[in-house]
């Protein structure tokens, strides 16, 4: 396998899976880091199942996928039914609870928090949903730098959303430090 | 200075292709090489080029070889069913020698298939998709890295040679985001295809030069010319006897392989070159036993070269070709007998093994590791076959077929 630490986010078309992929892989390559990062989708574009997938690595990468994540992000109940069971031993699962009720036994670590929820409710927009997301992935695991990915987002975020984009990082970030639900 | 991009394989192909000097676009967009038409028609008109949105793939392939013959560096981007539609009009520019580009991001087929997923079944479709006696050029880009230097050999390839070039990608490489150094502007090796001098009414459009490959001149300049798909000679007029009829196939031919120098070599790594000199791998130096000789080109490439990265301890080198047409047959025929068997890797039911058989000749076993449902063959499948645990066309009974039928069985 791959030397480096493998993510997958999966969730639905149109929650941003995609985006946030490309800002943790921009935020690596910040970093100095070697980075691949790859999607998949179906044919429709929102509501269909959407995973993003990004490889970082000290040395070069070859095989693009990820077969068993070191970190996986499940915001739908489909993508945990379906993920899950490929999550790697002492990996972390973490979990959109926004829409994901039931989550199946997992050997590594499970972070539960109402992702969708946080978007939606403390910053007025839900599609924001998937920088939280980034923000609390690297919160919780420093996988790229805070600093890196802030500039991620600004290179890459429209101007209109940028302060909230922003915004939305911080409270992902906010949301790794708060002790939710979370076990193994 | 060199500049550090983060692209699709997509947005290098376009990218490289703009380096090369590309200002003429005309396509029909399909996923999964939509992106190109949409940066196309962006960047071109930007750069006083042209995009069209064409009616269709065999307008789009028409209006290529317009623009190629009024010396635009022409291209258009593809999938499998587009790729099909242009079969005709890329004989047209066969037969015309207008230099131009197709891309073909390849997906999963036949027809429109599965229009998100991966494959690689394109491989013979691009050397002998269109009809007739034809020579064809197809490069292979493994990397991100490789959409965009692949991409600018293939304009300096048509335009050298005189004739279409392909670039197959495929929904992996052309939808993955790596890292790119984007060579400084005006660093690039560009070719410019032969252009004729002299007295206009001397020009002979399809005398050869020194290389095979005659001077182009545009259309609406002092050299007047005529261009048929029909037989042809010298001054472009069409004529039907046999020994008109056999030059020019001899010489559409010739002028690729007298020129095969040009052409994108294969990468060839074994284990100690990629794990570093360092690397202790047994019988270095000689040929140690059981050595598997993998081929792969692509997306697969990226699967294969995971195996030796995976079991260091089994020697194994991997050929992968960047030019899979004319396919680079002395290279791999002189890699063989250092190996006790040959795989070939790809993701469709066995095309390039074919030509892998072809060379090797009965002189090594051959065996493949295939795959055709729309997801990236794995590192771990073709590791069963390098194995010798498993053969995907072994026993070709159609047993395979009957034994997965899916899930609805």
């Amino acid at each position: 396998m791959n030397e480096g630490i493998g993510i997958r986010l999966s969730g639905r078309g149109g929650q941003g899976i995609i985006l946030a992929g490309i800002l943790l892989a921009e935020a690596a390559l910040r970093d100095g880091l070697n980075v691949v990062q790859t999607q998949v989708y179906g044919p429709e574009s929102r509501g269909g199942a959407s995973k993003a997938e990004v490889i970082v690595s000290r040395g070069p990468i070859s095989y693009p996928k990820v077969v068993r994540p070191d970190v996986l992000l499940v915001m739908s109940q489909a993508a945990v039914d379906r993920y899950a069971g490929t999550l790697k031993e002492e990996g972390l699962l973490v979990v959109d609870t926004t829409y994901v009720h039931s989550v199946p036994a997992v050997k590594g670590r499970v972070v539960e928090r109402p992702i969708s929820g946080v978007a939606r409710d403390r910053l007025g927009r839900e599609i924001v949903a998937s920088t939280v997301a980034a923000g609390l992935l690297v919160g919780l695991t420093g996988v790229v730098g805070v600093e890196s990915l802030r500039d991620a987002v600004k290179a890459r975020v429209p101007g209109g959303t940028l302060d909230l984009n922003l915004k939305a990082l911080e409270a992902g970030f906010e949301l790794a430090e708060t002790s939710g639900r979370s076990g193994s | 200075m060199t500049r550090k991009a983060f692209w699709q394989g997509n947005e290098a192909v376009l990218e490289g292709a703009v380096a090369a000097g590309a200002r003429f676009y005309a396509g029909y967009p399909i996923t999964p090489s939509s992106e190109i038409a949409e940066l196309a028609s962006r960047r071109l008109p930007a750069l006083g080029g042209v995009f069209i949105q064409m009616e269709d793939e065999i307008a789009s392939m028409a209006a290529l070889v317009g623009a190629s013959l009024a010396g635009a560096k022409a291209f258009t981007a593809t999938s499998g069913p587009g790729f099909s539609l242009m079969q005709e009009n890329i004989g047209l520019a066969i037969m015309v020698e207008a230099p131009c580009v197709v891309i073909n991001v390849m997906r999963s087929g036949p027809s429109t298939g599965l229009a998100t997923k991966p494959a690689q079944a394109d491989v013979m479709q691009a050397r002998w998709g269109t009809h007739g006696d034809h020579p064809a050029v197809a490069l292979v880009p493994a990397s991100v890295s490789e959409c965009f230097s692949l991409t600018v050999a293939a304009f300096n390839l048509a335009e050298r040679l005189r004739m279409p070039v392909f670039v197959l990608s495929d929904e992996i490489i052309g939808h993955m985001r790596e890292r790119v150094e984007v060579p400084p502007e005006g660093s690039l090796e560009i070719w410019e295809r032969p252009r004729p001098s002299g007295d206009p009414s001397e020009y002979r459009p399809y005398r050869p030069g020194p290389d095979g490959v005659p001077p182009l001149a545009e259309f609406g300049g002092p050299y007047v010319f005529h261009a048929t798909s029909s037989m042809h000679d010298e001054r472009g007029v069409s004529a039907n006897d046999a020994g008109t009829a056999a030059a020019l196939i001899a010489r559409l031919g010739a002028k690729v392989l007298r020129n095969w120098e040009l052409l994108p070599p294969p990468e060839i790594v074994d284990t100690a070159s990629l794990l570093g000199s360092g690397h202790d791998r047994p019988g270095k130096g000689a040929k140690p036993a059981g050595g598997v000789l993998l081929v792969a080109f692509g997306s697969s490439a990226r699967s294969a070269r995971q195996v030796l990265v995976d079991h260091p301890e089994r020697f194994v080198t991997l050929f992968r070709p960047r030019t899979l047409w004319p396919f680079p047959e002395a290279e791999l025929s002189a890699l063989v007998e250092d190996h006790e068997s040959v795989v070939v890797a790809e993701m469709n039911t066995g095309q390039l093994v074919l030509e892998a058989e072809r060379v090797v000749a009965g002189r090594r076993p051959v065996r493949a590791a295939l795959r055709s449902d729309g997801e990236i063959i794995t590192p771990e499948e073709i590791w069963e076959v390098v194995c010798g645990r498993r053969d995907a066309r072994a026993g070709r009974t159609g047993e395979s077929w009957s034994g997965t039928g899916g899930s609805g069985r």
